[in-house]
């Protein structure tokens, strides 16, 4: 069978993914023995990293893909870790049934809770995506990154005032749009989200749970063939065409605005998914974790990872999320050296001094030389593989 | 009525500290074409500067002022040169990104240096306590009163509101009259042909970073002598918020970002008052979105034609 080059690239990612899960698994359940244990900060960041994944894969469909700089990605992750918190409440308190034992339990399991949760916050945030996307989308450049920006901060402000708490077997919502407004909750109530004090996620136990750790797998590996599918399907290869030069594809007659709606709602959908998860991991998220800094920090996980590319987006997420925990020793001085390598790997990777150098440098023979033989290293090593000659023949013989 | 002019005069001084931040942003995108990110970390820095000098090394405040514009000009010309200057031939997210991690490294060095914890900004100035015109018009406590204790203005509000109008003025002066403003306005227009018209592009982008550096000074100490409170973060949201007016006035445009400062200002004071105390910048962002859909390029933005 030939197999296309897209669909390996897509099958490379994948393999990745689920061996780095099946990995994670077996350190869980200590088969590399005690000095591969997991420590429980580590544990800790599994499912972050599931979340950071997923944001930024679906931030790279938006900013990669479809060429539109978004500055409000956190909005939707807010939109979703708010919205899901009050679904898996009301799952939790109202959706009541009779065990054998006749006692009075929720009909969902926990895990039934998430993954409903998840898939109406996911719903929410496209709706939100399609809000914002219709005005904002008709703009260009640095207009729609201020725009977004703008929508972020609002969702933010607007998050920061409601209140919603339960009530019997009923959730009751209000926003508390003046700081000294009469108060209607009941004093008492068992609130679910508290205005700026954030959500109060009674729901999920707090500890590490590897069940929701198995439902942020299955959800980066939603997000991947999603988004893996879209980008090698005929919409995909629209969204690029339109992102490459815009007149030019619409002069072939693609609807500009349906195919960037496409990508815009797709990402803002699978963002809210993940603040979803990300909020029902966390004791308790409150408005301000959401606002332009958290935007940013995917940003930045999707530029490191290279604009475009899914796979690149997954390996920078994880190394992101992973690195300034490994970091913990250096302290203070942990975001600062965050902020040197940011700066440093980016005139690298864009300078043309630096790139100047590296010609220079190419001049002396000796390096030169062991340069070009290392480059010449993976090819020679791929033709000296038995299974690669063997396979040469037969192409041949057919 | 009163509370309504009092609410105006918020927002003016507001706006103000708005404007001549936004001064910064929009000169450094009309002539660079990048979106500075670190602008707001420099008002932060020029705060400390100030903070530094006039409470630790006993300076009288306006030396204090006048070292912070200097250090933070300097700080302008060294993030320029050593950060943006490399990246002119790069993609636009790439120095986007640099300017973002520029600003996380001003924020953290700001943290090792000076601690996270808020420190309390000292006033700049006082005005003498006095009682004029028999009575109606009192001072005191920094803060003017007028008809029957109704209407109270503080200095710094007069003070912020003068040097926006004096740093409007001299700017407006300098972009039209002098022979480097001129030489600033060639290159926002066209780079390659300034260049060959024999005008220096480097060193008119280094000013240009200089001056918004300076003005960045002049705001930090205007916008905490207004809200005494300095830590390492607080420059991000009055950033934040000029950026958000610079493009409401149309990117680029000096005489925008003014209009657009000032009036973000008085938008953001007006809701917070009438509307909501808690959805204040709800509301300016909500009142720059629906500009920028009427009107895509800002206020006063110039209307790009695209070319096919």
């Amino acid at each position: 069978m030939k197999i296309n080059k897209k669909l390996l690239n897509a099958l490379i990612t994948f393999a990745i993914v689920i061996v780095a899960f099946i990995l994670c698994e077996a350190a869980l359940e200590g088969w590399f023995g005690k000095g591969f244990a997991l420590k429980r900060a580590d544990k800790g960041l599994l499912v972050p990293i599931c979340v950071y994944i997923v944001l930024a894969v679906s931030l790279n469909l938006i900013v990669g893909i479809s060429g539109e700089l978004s500055l409000g990605h956190a909005g939707f992750m807010s939109i979703g870790a708010f919205s899901g918190v009050v679904v898996a409440t009301w799952l939790e308190k109202a959706l009541l049934t009779i065990d054998a034992a006749g006692k009075t339990v929720p009909f969902f399991s926990d895990t039934a809770i998430l993954v409903i949760a998840i898939i109406v916050a996911g719903a929410i945030a496209a709706v939100a995506g399609v809000i914002i996307g219709i005005p904002a989308l008709r703009l260009r450049g640095d207009y729609l990154a201020i725009v977004l920006l703008a929508f972020g901060e609002i969702i933010r402000n607007v998050m920061n005032c409601v209140l919603v708490w339960v009530e019997g077997s009923t959730l009751q919502f209000a926003l508390k749009i003046n700081e000294g407004s009469a108060a209607a909750v009941p004093g008492g109530a068992q609130m679910v989200i508290n205005g700026a004090q954030g959500t109060n996620n009674k729901v999920m136990s707090v500890a590490f749970n590897n069940e929701r750790f198995i439902v942020g797998f299955v959800l980066v590996i939603f997000t991947l063939f999603v988004v893996l599918n879209l980008i090698n399907s005929r919409s995909g290869r629209a969204i690029m065409a339109i992102r490459d030069n815009r007149i030019a594809a619409e002069s072939v007659g693609l609807n500009v605005m349906k195919y960037k709606m496409m990508a815009f709602v797709i990402g803002a959908a699978l963002a809210g998914m993940a603040g979803c998860l990300y909020g029902l991991n966390m004791k308790t998220v409150t408005a301000v974790d959401f606002d332009y800094n958290m935007s940013i920090e995917i940003l930045v996980i999707v530029v490191l990872g290279g604009i475009g590319s899914i796979r690149g987006s997954v390996i920078a997420a994880v190394l992101l999320k992973v690195l300034p925990e490994k970091l913990r020793f250096l302290n203070d001085y942990r975001m600062f050296a965050y902020a040197v390598v940011l700066i440093v790997v980016m005139l690298a990777t864009n300078s043309p001094i630096l790139k100047n150098l590296w010609a220079l440098l190419m001049r002396i023979r000796p390096l030169r030389v062991a340069a070009e033989w290392l480059q010449a290293l993976p090819g020679r090593i791929k033709a000296a593989l038995p299974w690669n000659k063997k396979n040469g023949k037969a192409g041949e013989a057919q | 009525m009163i509370s309504l002019l009092s609410t105006l005069l918020n927002g003016l001084s507001l706006g103000s500290v708005y404007a001549i931040i936004a001064l910064g942003y929009t000169m450094v995108y009309g002539i660079a074409k990048m979106l500075n990110f670190a602008h707001g970390d420099v008002i932060m820095v020029g705060a400390y500067i100030s903070f530094v000098a006039i409470f630790y090394w006993g300076l009288p405040p306006i030396l204090g002022f006048l070292l912070a514009m200097v250090v933070c000009t300097v700080l302008g010309i060294v993030i320029e040169s050593l950060a943006y200057k490399p990246l002119r031939q790069a993609t636009s997210l790439a120095v986007l990104i640099t300017a973002i991690g520029v600003s996380y490294l001003l924020q953290n060095s700001a943290q090792l240096i000076w601690g996270a914890n808020p420190k309390a900004f000292p006033a700049m100035f006082s005005l003498p306590d006095a009682s004029l015109f028999g009575g109606s018009v009192t001072i005191s406590n920094n803060t003017i009163s007028l008809l029957n204790d109704q209407l109270k203005i503080s200095g710094n509000m007069i003070l912020t509101i003068l040097a926006c109008v004096a740093i409007m003025v001299v700017l407006t002066l300098f972009i039209n009259k002098t022979k480097m403003g001129k030489a600033m306005r060639c290159v926002s227009e066209d780079k390659g042909a300034a260049e060959l018209m024999g005008v220096n592009v480097n060193l008119t982008i280094s000013l240009t970073f200089a001056i918004g550096s300076a003005l960045a000074a002049v705001a930090g100490v205007l916008l905490c002598a207004s809200y005494p409170s300095l830590q390492p973060t607080t420059g991000a949201m009055p950033g934040i918020k000029a950026f958000t007016a610079a493009v409401f006035g149309g990117i680029g445009s000096i005489p925008g970002a003014m209009i657009g400062g000032i009036l973000l200002g008085i938008i953001e004071k007006l809701g917070q008052t009438y509307v909501s105390d808690q959805l204040g910048d709800a509301f300016a962002f909500a009142v720059l979105i629906i500009v920028l859909l009427v009107k895509p390029t800002g206020l006063m933005g110039k209307k790009v034609h695209e070319k096919v």
